[in-house]
């Protein structure tokens, strides 16, 4: 137990990026749209964040700047693959690359800034009972909304009606077209709700898990989270544990090195994108299962017929 | 050295160096490396990461930047950052030459064939390649003895640990950081036997995220001080959160811990650059190797923070001194194996060999050293 309590804290921490980062992802999966842009528009949100808190001193306007950046990105993923009807793959990679080179220019000045982490919630008493208070009331405050959005993106998702137009527009963009509802503009909106989680799943390394910004400190997790959507068969409260699944492997292989095991780390960094793969071919021999999760019209281009 | 991906960086670090060409050939042209008398010394820098790393490629431009505030106007500068190892690195090495640069300096493990290749075609030119093992009449291969600095932090440590537990974040199993965490706990052990080392590889030279992680792990598992072989400030700043104490890596990391870093690990060029410059201004400079330690001024310890006591500062002092001297040799006989074997007889010390391939942990490591 002693050593349980801390690893699960460590655990909730190393997973907060990638629920964010994933379930942005979700939803614009959800609509019909591919974006793997997702670590660009991770590090577009670590470097504004991080640029901005340092400038103003507000942590608020450093979340909103990441954010803002995030949806910016996402928008400019959306003019090219919406508007223009671009490839989303080509243009979702292309975005990634993009972002990592534009966030590396616009921190070249931040390299090497401390800034103070945000700070742990005290909750008085509530922190203080033992194991319970550790784990569930002394985090930091992204920690608990990452988990608030996964819950709000559930019940958008399947108990609103604009969840279920998100859903049909994912699922059939002719059919949805047909029916008289604006593709285009519904994919636009759950794109840019995807630059913006993505966009906190970056502030959230730079602002509070490392605050400081270092180029390419997102180091693969939006490949990660782009991989737990799959892993989670698009279905939000899946992201939340395949994201705590994900962080407990790598916390776990890190305490069995520090208690003297050799484990190859090399093969724990492989880890989440082997799981996800078995999910691939798991959930493949169920045909339906894949058909009721797997929005349809994924990465298809939408022409829409006069 | 490192790998990373410089995508976008690559290409504008490309431009400029065909930019810098087109300028300076038409200056220089024809020949390359004859320089007349009064012309300034033109020397070039190829780099591997950015110079805003903090870390690495940084302290290699703080080394230039001494060259140019040593000789001002005699010499002439210039440097190419972010450049991946591979094709392109030749690219740049050989713009540089082309365009009269008299000696070049080519600061990352992965440069070391394209140098080669290079200074083949260009025999006037010298070229200085760090951390390599290539050498040619016109190359020199240089390197810092970075473990020497982490035996004195080993005793410190030893001095300064309550629990008796040490973290060690490390990136990859390869010698130069199996040779550091050996020297390290050499040094522990000989003021504290008690103590123990707790490894963590996170398979990556900079990985804030992970590195925070390990570190989190490390402290969870009883470390008080936390040693980093990796790049990233981000286990300094656990130990400022926490409370504890951490040693920094490759510069000094005191701006992220202020109260936490009890000292760094720095890597200073600056004086084996001068010398070169000015080996090449007297005519004098030779293909030669050189593995730099403490006594060279490579490495170096960074000032002692607030953590550190009076004693515990003189006595770590005292022991750069001594490895200095040479009256303390770190790695000297007998020395065995965690699994009891004799690595290293009695009356002897390592050989630069055996010190290049080590990939054994020295014994009272109790951990496995995962196989590369």
């Amino acid at each position: 137990m002693e050593s349980f309590v801390p690893f699960i804290v460590i655990m909730l921490g190393a997973a907060t990026p990638l629920i964010f980062a994933a379930i942005g992802e979700l939803v614009t999966e959800k609509s019909g749209v591919l974006n793997l842009g997702v670590e660009g528009m991770m590090l577009m949100g670590a470097v504004s964040a991080f640029a901005v808190s340092i400038t103003t001193g507000s942590t608020t306007l450093g979340l909103l700047a990441a954010i803002g950046a995030g949806v910016l990105m996402a928008l400019l993923f959306g003019l090219l693959t919406l508007t223009l009807l671009a490839n989303q793959v080509a243009c979702g990679l292309a975005l990634t690359i993009f972002g990592i080179g534009l966030s590396s220019f616009i921190g070249k000045d931040y390299v090497g800034k401390p800034l103070d982490a945000l700070p742990s919630m005290d909750l008085g008493w509530l922190s203080d009972i033992p194991v319970l208070g550790p784990v569930l009331f002394s985090q930091d405050l992204m920690v608990y909304a990452a988990i608030a959005v996964v819950a709000a993106v559930a019940w958008f998702l399947y108990h609103t009606r604009a969840g279920l137009v998100l859903r049909a527009v994912g699922e059939s963009h002719h059919a949805a077209h047909a029916i008289g509802y604006p593709v285009i503009r519904i994919r636009y909106m759950a794109v840019a709700f995807g630059g913006a989680m993505a966009g906190l799943g970056g502030a959230y390394l730079s602002l509070a898990y490392t605050p400081m910004w270092v180029e390419h400190m997102t180091a693969g997790r939006g490949w990660i989270a782009l991989a737990l959507v799959v892993f989670a068969t698009w279905r939000p409260f899946r992201v939340l544990l395949g994201a705590w699944l994900f962080g407990g492997v790598t916390i776990l292989q890190l305490h069995a090195q520090g208690a003297g095991i050799a484990v190859p780390s090399q093969l724990m960094s492989m880890l989440p994108y082997i799981a996800t793969i078995v999910v691939l071919v798991l959930i493949s021999r169920d045909a339906t299962r894949i058909r009721m999760n797997a929005p349809a019209s994924i990465g298809k281009v939408f022409h829409p017929e006069r | 050295m490192k790998t990373k991906t410089w995508t976008l960086t690559r290409r504008a670090a490309l431009s400029l160096a065909a930019g810098a060409m087109a300028l300076s050939a038409a200056a220089t042209m024809p020949g390359g490396a004859a320089v007349a008398q009064d012309d300034p010394l033109k020397v070039g820098f190829v780099y591997v990461g950015p110079v805003g790393d903090h870390g690495w490629t940084y302290q290699h431009d703080k080394g230039r930047q001494a060259v140019v505030e040593k000789f001002g106007d005699a010499v002439k500068t210039t440097y190419v950052e972010s450049v991946p190892e591979g094709a392109d690195a030749e690219r740049v090495i050989n713009q540089l030459a082309q365009s009269g640069h008299d000696l070049i300096f080519t600061t990352s493990f992965g440069f070391m064939n394209p140098t080669v290749k290079v200074a083949k075609r260009y025999p006037d030119v010298m070229f200085e390649h760090a951390t390599g093992y290539k050498r040619a009449d016109n190359v020199s291969t240089y390197a810092g003895r970075f473990y020497e600095g982490r035996y004195p932090i080993g005793v410190m440590a030893g001095r300064l640990t309550e629990s008796d537990t040490i973290g060690y974040i490390a990136p990859f199993p390869i010698p130069e950081v199996v040779r550091g965490i050996n020297a390290f706990t050499k040094g522990l052990h000989s003021v504290n036997p008690d103590a123990s080392v707790k490894i963590i590889y996170v398979n990556s030279w900079y990985d804030p995220g992970k590195e925070r992680e390990a570190a989190e792990t490390l402290v969870a598992q009883g470390a008080d001080i936390l040693v980093q072989h990796t790049d990233s400030a981000a286990p300094m700043q656990l130990a400022e959160e926490k409370g504890l104490i951490a040693f920094g890596q490759a510069s000094d990391m005191s701006q992220f811990g202020p109260n936490a870093q009890a000292t760094a690990i720095v890597d200073d060029w600056s004086d084996y650059y001068i010398d070169r410059v000015q080996a090449v201004m007297d005519g004098t400079w030779e293909s030669q190797d050189t593995w730099g330690g403490l006594n060279s001024g490579m490495v170096q310890l960074s000032d002692f923070g607030p953590k550190v006591p009076e004693d515990v500062a003189k006595e770590a002092t005292q022991i750069v001194k001594d490895i200095e001297s040479g009256d303390l040799v770190i790695f000297e006989g007998p020395i065995k194996d965690n699994a009891g074997e004799v690595r290293i007889a009695e009356g002897e010390a390592a050989s630069e060999e055996d010190l290049l391939s080590m990939d054994w942990y020295i014994e009272g490591i109790d951990a496995q050293l995962p196989k590369n």
